[in-house]
């Protein structure tokens, strides 16, 4: 039941990463994709009606991490308390830039909002992967189960596990090269003439550095978690999820240059979830590793809540989840098509 | 009090008082589209499409905010409140989650339909829209309740050794009939700040002679509804909640009231201030043996004072929380008065001549958020010194790995931020006002395109 819920939590994790990840990545790329104001508008409508609903998937993930593992969820949150703080201002900036840009049509108001919006995206991306990389790494627990990390150490330092240190910033670049590409991908999909030009250009050179840095970061995983060599070797079938990731990363490359964007976007998905389906597999059966005393680590089976409340939970989760994907194809398919320079209801043209 | 644990307090009560000024007009506004988008679809009436169109603009400026200032209230059990949410995760975190899985997918799925598809979604296809999103922000709200409310008063649970709390009973706990008289009590006060702000900016544009037929149209939606409210925030929904209090928190109620000793036939007060220091009110208006009829319908019925309670189980702040109750019911009254008096001037085609009540109607705008706010002022320190209702103490809930600096620190952030948020809210919702539901070219019926 405990293995259940842990994929199933990283399941909706992942589908946070697929969705808001290509809001994010629009962010990151759209200084480089679209050069006028009209053109950054036309940003801002590819995610217009959707964004908010992507950010739905971490208030429903970090909901269903807090009841069906309530300690990982108290202990990951209070122990990384200051740069999930930070993360709640950078979401609570990104959010006001996406929604206010385009309610005064002026000259300072809108790459006012334009510059939040980049540099916030940019940031979350780097956070979010430096977050994942703190997961992977695992933090300094005490001997009641809890920890507080400092938000950075001396380069080199292993005596204490800061939320940045060069591993975990490794991590970070890497999301933020990873969610360049995604959100450059969509850009590429959902528009016409020459930012969808650009963005498959900015789509290319984010490839190359997702590539590398994937490389990197897989190497440098190997030596530092043991847990995840361990995990490859007593089960062997898990080399599926890698495999994902490398078949979604080649994809992207074979249809971006094709011009088959839409496939194109689809094999980043596939990317992303390998990736972070292959970091749930790695790290298993923890949930939250120990840096020092590997028996401190938080396991799935310690962190997960009584039985009869896991029980419960499946029952009404299936169904409410049955009914959100519903609603989500639904909206996706009302909203398909491209974005039209000066086009109405939001910018979706098309019949 | 541990000074941590006085920051954490701070830290949760300012950043939800200042989130809840928001959804209480998004759910509050959601019921009336519904209602403006409903006229126009029966009577083919575009003058309603019209004034939907622009409501729904300050709804998505309104909605923003919300959804901005409220992530972090999730995230808060786990970063401020790690206690707590170790010991109750299981319980708490399922209404939390059903929030995001139930409603907020239908919220945010719908609102874009709502506000970008208009046209290609044709009239049937937009009013459903409009109820779906009613329908998910009411839902959301219900959630919210339900955990309140097992920390108000638990059920449907089990405490297992080493103090974790299972969930033993899903509909126990979903229909806990605390949730129940909460739900309406809370959401009904929701739609009164809707259809104040409705009638309020009806009244400004009213009064400064700008787009009066729509100021009529605003007005009138807002008066006749919230009447009907305003009467349903005393009876039944606020009796039933008091009824609630008497049952499961008598410390609470007599805190609430400043009765400090126990009477048969006990009075109310209507003014007064406590002072806890001598267990005493000081310069009250009394009205004799009210409080033992509405609590219990017999004007002699014996009411528990605070003296029958220990100490420790009185709530921390009595003062807070009898000023707090006091302020609500009080402009609970006024809003009785003047939405009642306004329908009855609006029955015999007097109201939009007579301009002051126009004026005090567009005044009101800001008493029903003090009231709201108030109300749950009083439900939560109320329920001190407990974090769940005779089960754990608010002082074993909070993170003691995060310090007091710390929390210190981010308090005073999101102080600095929301500063920030609410002034631009206010900027860009003035805007709006400004520009007015001036008809837009779409004004005229637009065709139905298949999607």
């Amino acid at each position: 039941m405990e293995t259940l819920w842990f994929c199933l939590v990283a399941l909706m994790i992942a589908a946070y990463v697929v969705f808001d990840g290509f809001d994010l990545g629009a962010g990151i790329v759209q200084g480089w994709v679209a050069r006028t104001a009209e053109e950054r508008r036309t940003v801002i409508r590819t995610i217009g009606p959707v964004w908010d609903g992507n950010e739905v998937w971490l208030i429903a993930g970090g909901g269903t991490l807090f009841f069906a593992f309530p300690t990982l969820y108290a202990a990951s949150f209070s122990g990384f308390y200051l740069p999930l703080m930070m993360v709640l201002w950078l979401l609570i900036l990104r959010g006001c830039s996406i929604e206010f840009r385009d309610h005064i049509k002026n000259d300072a108001w809108r790459p006012f909002w334009d510059g939040v919006f980049q540099i916030s995206s940019s940031v979350l991306a780097i956070v979010f992967g430096a977050a994942l990389g703190n997961v992977i790494r695992g933090v300094a627990f005490d001997e009641n189960g809890r920890f507080f990390s400092p938000l950075w150490v001396e380069l080199g330092s292993v005596e204490r596990a800061g939320i940045l240190d060069p591993y975990t910033v490794t991590v970070g670049l890497t999301a933020f090269a990873a969610l360049a590409m995604h959100g450059a991908l969509w850009l590429a999909h959902k528009t016409l003439g020459p930012i969808a030009e650009r963005a498959r250009l900015a789509a290319r050179g984010a490839w190359l550095g997702t590539t590398a840095l994937t490389v990197v970061i897989t190497l440098w995983t190997m030596r530092l978690q043991p847990l995840v060599p361990g995990n490859l070797a007593g089960r062997p079938w898990g080399a599926i999820f890698p495999a994902l990731a490398v078949a979604g990363l080649v994809a992207v490359w074979f249809f971006n240059a094709r011009r088959n964007t839409g496939k194109a976007f689809l094999a980043s998905c596939a990317y992303l979830v390998g990736m972070l389906t292959s970091a749930a597999f790695g790290i298993y059966p923890y949930v939250l590793p120990s840096i020092h005393d590997p028996a401190r680590g938080l396991t799935v089976a310690a962190a997960a809540a009584p039985e009869s409340g896991l029980r419960i939970g499946l029952v009404w989760w299936s169904i409410g989840m049955t009914l959100a994907t519903c609603y989500v194809i639904f909206v996706y398919r009302h909203f398909a098509g491209r974005v039209t320079a000066g086009s109405e209801e939001g910018g979706y043209g098309g019949a | 009090m541990d000074q941590a644990l006085a920051v954490h307090r701070l830290h949760f009560a300012f950043t939800v008082t200042f989130h809840y000024l928001f959804p209480q007009l998004t759910m509050g506004l959601a019921l009336l589209l519904v209602v403006l988008k409903t006229i126009a679809l029966r009577n083919k009436d575009e003058r309603y499409n019209h004034a939907a169109r622009f409501w729904g603009k300050i709804f998505a400026i309104n909605f923003a905010v919300g959804v901005v200032t409220g992530i972090p209230m999730e995230f808060q059990f786990g970063t401020n409140w790690s206690e707590f949410s170790k010991a109750s995760g299981n319980v708490i975190g399922q209404s939390l989650a059903m929030e995001g899985v139930f409603s907020f997918f239908l919220e945010s799925s719908f609102l874009g339909l709502f506000l970008f598809g208009e046209k290609r979604l044709g009239p049937v296809g937009h009013w459903l829209s409009a109820v779906l999103v009613f329908l998910g922000s009411w839902l959301s709200g219900f959630f919210i309740i339900v955990t309140d409310a097992f920390m108000q008063h638990p059920v449907g649970h089990e405490v297992l050794p080493g103090g974790v709390i299972a969930l033993k009973s899903f509909w126990e706990f979903l229909l806990n009939p605390w949730a129940l008289w909460q739900y309406w009590h809370n959401m009904n006060g929701a739609l009164l700040t809707g259809c104040f702000v409705m009638a309020g900016v009806g009244a400004f544009y009213l009064i400064t002679r700008q787009h009066e037929e729509q100021a009529r149209l605003f007005v009138r939606v807002g008066v006749i509804v919230g009447a009907i409210a305003s009467l349903i925030q005393l009876f039944p929904t606020g009796d039933g909640q008091g009824k609630m209090l008497a049952k499961h928190q008598p410390v609470t109620l007599a805190a609430m009231e400043g009765l400090f000793r126990t009477e048969e036939g006990a009075p109310i007060a209507i003014i007064g201030q406590p002072d806890v220091e001598k267990q005493r009110l000081d310069n009250p208006i009394l009205i004799p043996r009210v409080l033992s009829f509405l609590t219990y319908q017999r004007w002699e019925a014996r009411v528990q004072g605070l003296e029958e309670f220990p100490r420790e189980d009185w709530p921390d702040n009595i003062e807070i929380l009898y000023y707090a109750y006091h302020i609500m019911v009080g402009l609970g009254t006024f809003f009785i008065a003047i939405l009642c008096g306004a329908a009855f001037l609006l029955w015999r085609r007097m109201l939009y001549g007579a301009r002051w009540m126009l004026w005090i109607l567009m005044l009101s705008v800001p008493f029903p958020y003090i009231a709201n706010t108030a109300g749950w002022v009083t439900a939560e320190v109320g329920r001190q010194p407990w974090l769940i209702y005779g089960i754990m103490r608010t002082h074993e809930g909070y993170s003691t790995n995060v310090s007091a600096g710390n929390a210190l620190f981010t308090l005073i952030g999101f102080m600095g931020m929301y500063t920030v948020l609410g002034i631009l809210f206010l900027f860009l919702v003035r805007r709006e006002l400004e520009h007015g539901p001036t008809p837009a070219a779409s004004s005229v019926p637009p065709a139905p395109v298949r999607a």
